[in-house]
């Protein structure tokens, strides 16, 4: 028995179905930040006064801070595609304007991902500064 | 029959108090820390492109607006952690009474504010002072 409205199913209102690995995804990425923020914090106090460049190359080029510096970028992008989206679905009412927003929200943070992303390969595959 | 004398709109009479500022501020924080992604991004592109534009990024992250946001997300780092946290914990099932959420709430509160400011010293000189 369903305990929807006929109303309701024909405007398909109701679950979209995809809440629950939504707010998985987002718990598990959230555990994954925990260890990858603090790494990045304590990586940040190494790199040492100014942030030299060469300090940076040479931190990447290590295939660990490497590896962690990618989970980070690609991580984060997905941690806050999630966590935005809800913001904007609280408070931006107009379909039309949701939709479009949200769109744009995920290709910002693909496009930031992968430009972090390139940006860490390159330094690590790069020469040693 | 009489009509009860029941509030219609329970979400215009909420008292203001620190439980939902908590909550308001673990979504301000939120957004504060997406902004930070796209310096993060930025730097390190800068920082593939050579010493020249890294030097010439470091100069735009120094400066007061950027500076501020960065400030202001150390900050959001430290209590989105925090207050990220001890949500893991109410979504595992622990810490929702009434006496527990409060504490646990004011821990994340002063000790956010006691991790930026410990933060702030040390990486005070890493990224040209920006932190």
């Amino acid at each position: 028995m369903s305990l929807r409205s006929p109303l309701g199913r024909v405007l398909g209102l109701g679950s979209a179905k995809g809440g629950s690995g939504h707010w998985y995804s987002q718990r598990v990425t959230a555990v994954a930040l925990v260890i990858l923020g603090c790494w990045f914090i304590a990586s940040l106090a190494l790199l040492g006064a100014g942030a030299p460049h060469a300090a940076v190359v040479g931190w990447l080029h290590s295939p660990f801070s490497a590896v962690m510096a990618l989970l980070l970028v690609a991580i984060t992008a997905y941690h806050a595609q999630l966590g935005l989206q809800v913001v904007f679905e609280d408070y931006i009412s107009d379909k039309g304007t949701r939709l479009v927003v949200l769109v744009a929200l995920k290709f910002a943070l693909v496009v930031a991902a992968l430009i972090g992303i390139l940006a860490v390969l390159r330094i690590a595959f790069g020469a040693q500064a | 029959m009489a009509q009860p004398e029941r509030p219609l709109s329970p979400f215009m009479q909420y008292r203001w108090q620190y439980t939902n500022t908590l909550s308001i501020l673990h979504r301000i924080t939120g957004i504060l820390l997406s902004l930070c992604f796209f310096v993060l991004v930025y730097w390190l592109a800068a920082a593939a492109s050579g010493p020249e534009r890294y030097a010439a990024a470091l100069a735009t992250i120094g400066s007061p607006l950027v500076r501020l946001l960065l400030i202001g997300g150390l900050f959001s780092f430290c209590y989105h952690l925090l207050n990220g946290i001890r949500h893991l914990f109410w979504d595992a099932g622990y810490g929702f009474e009434l006496p527990i959420a409060r504490k646990t709430g004011w821990a994340a509160a002063i000790g956010a504010v006691v991790l930026t400011a410990v933060l702030w010293i040390v990486l005070g000189a890493s990224l040209g002072g920006v932190a």
